[in-house]
């Protein structure tokens, strides 16, 4: 499904990820951890198409995202391109980023309408699905300013979800949300993890969440993956000290 | 000094039909602004080689000679050299119109920059079409924010006006002149002319302050 072949990428000097390789399969939930710096947040950047890798490939469903074909060679990807490549991926950010002048509705329905062309009334029904999903069905005309940091999140996983994608980027979702609403979030997810076959990525500092519902776990550390394995696995048996002692210092943190 | 309360109020009814003709100046000239600024910001912000390069050489070279020159400018170098004449009015419309769109670009583009980059990176992983992401998510962010700015603007635009005495255009300024000249009382129409401009602006300045607030709410 994603395929990340030599991938390199800096911002100036600082060398965020270097020589990356690692695969996802279809339907797969892959957590990835790590300590801040690491370069998750790089990597679902990388996929999302919000930034260039500097060197090597990422495939998607077989394509090449940052790289088209053109005869036997690869070349930077257009924004043509990327357009068509972008279909298939879908993000939620950690600052939620709801579109502050459009109402629950309209944040959701925008894209399927604009985007993939569906007709006004196809994308509302679905709209008001998705918000019975994610439990804010009552809150479809509401403004985002008017929603708790909570429920703004669950607007933003149900507008990425609106656009059906074959793969869903998470980012720290529940990272700038006060404790008391994290849950909320986490039982979506939970949710959408278990009843579709969605391709996840989720970058998270939720250990238990990362164990209870990863297929796989990746602890990342100075650009490289450093552990892959199964929660069960990462969690009570880490090959690394390294490991070890990041999960014990976000442990004792919580 | 002497001042006649009979020749204030006579020079009224001229002076008012003045201001009239400054209103609408002002009014069709920020319109023009307001539009030539954004696409201004818009070729700007988009980067178009050499177009970009274009507008922003114009604009410094608008921004940096007087307003009074560049009303002459349009009014006696257009029409021998395009054979299009324009009458004062619409000089006077054309010229500060994009004279202050120069203006209104930077405003916009401060507007523009101001919306936060996780909307445009929303908006990209949301696959949305250039144009959707300009006319539905950026432009109604950018555009109520620089409301104040923008009144402003139209405020200074107004008291500009006058300036367009130099080519004939039948203003407050201009009346006040020419009641001065049928009478030879001069100190009364200036003076009402002063007060009109007051009366408008003041009014105005405390509207955008109020904006100012509102938008500084939100």
């Amino acid at each position: 499904m994603i395929r990340f072949s030599q991938v390199a990428k800096s911002y100036g000097d600082h060398v965020v990820l270097r020589d990356l390789d690692f695969t996802v399969a279809p339907g797969e939930f892959v957590s990835l951890i790590g300590p801040s710096g690491s370069g998750k947040t790089t990597i679902l950047r990388l996929l999302m198409t919000l930034e260039k890798v500097d060197g090597g490939t990422i495939e998607v469903c077989g394509d090449y995202l940052s790289h088209k074909k053109r005869g036997e060679k690869l070349v930077p990807a257009d924004e043509k391109y990327l357009r068509q490549a972008r279909k298939r991926i879908g993000m939620v950010f950690q600052q939620f980023n709801l579109f502050p002048n459009m109402n629950v509705l309209r944040n959701i329905t925008e894209a399927p309408i604009h985007s993939l062309g569906v007709t006004r009334d196809e994308a509302e029904a679905r709209a008001v699905e998705l918000l019975e999903m994610v439990g804010l069905a009552d809150k479809k005309d509401a403004h985002p300013t008017q929603l708790s940091g909570g429920q703004q999140q669950r607007v933003a996983i149900a507008r990425a979800l609106a656009m059906r994608p074959d793969v869903l980027l998470l980012d720290e979702v529940t990272s700038a949300l006060d404790p008391e609403l994290v849950a909320d979030v986490l039982r979506v997810l939970r949710e959408i993890a278990a009843s579709t076959d969605i391709t996840i990525l989720c970058v998270t500092h939720e250990m238990q969440f990362a164990r209870d519902v990863s297929d796989r776990v990746m602890m990342f550390d100075q650009g490289q993956v450093l552990e892959d394995a199964t929660p069960d696995k990462l969690f009570n048996d880490p090959d690394h000290d390294r490991t070890r002692r990041f999960l014990k210092a976000v442990i004792d943190r919580a | 000094m002497d001042w006649s309360w009979e020749a204030a109020y006579d020079s009224i009814p001229l002076l008012l039909k003045g201001l009239l003709v400054t209103v609408e100046i002002t009014l069709l000239a920020s319109a023009v602004a307001y539009a030539l600024g954004l696409v201004f910001a818009l070729i700007r912000r988009t980067g178009i080689p050499v177009l970009s390069q274009a507008v922003t050489l114009f604009i410094e070279f608008v921004r940096s000679t007087p307003l009074l020159i560049q009303v002459f400018a349009i009014f006696y170098l257009v029409p021998p050299l395009t054979g299009f004449t324009m009458s004062p009015f619409v000089t006077g419309v054309v010229a500060l119109g994009v004279h202050y769109a120069t203006y209104a670009a930077e405003v916009y583009r401060a507007g523009i920059e101001a919306v936060p980059s996780g909307q445009w990176e929303a908006a990209t992983a949301l696959n949305l079409p250039r144009s959707r992401v300009w006319t539905a998510v950026v432009l109604p962010q950018a555009v109520p924010r620089v409301v104040p700015a923008l009144g402003n603007y139209t405020i200074s635009l107004f008291k500009e006006v006058p300036l367009l005495l130099g080519i004939g255009v039948l203003d407050v300024l201009n009346r006040a002149k020419e009641v001065g000249a049928e009478t030879f009382r001069v100190v009364e129409p200036y003076t009402l002319a002063g007060v009109l401009f007051l009366l408008v602006s003041l009014p105005a300045s405390i509207l955008v302050r109020r904006l100012e607030r509102r938008a500084a709410h939100s």
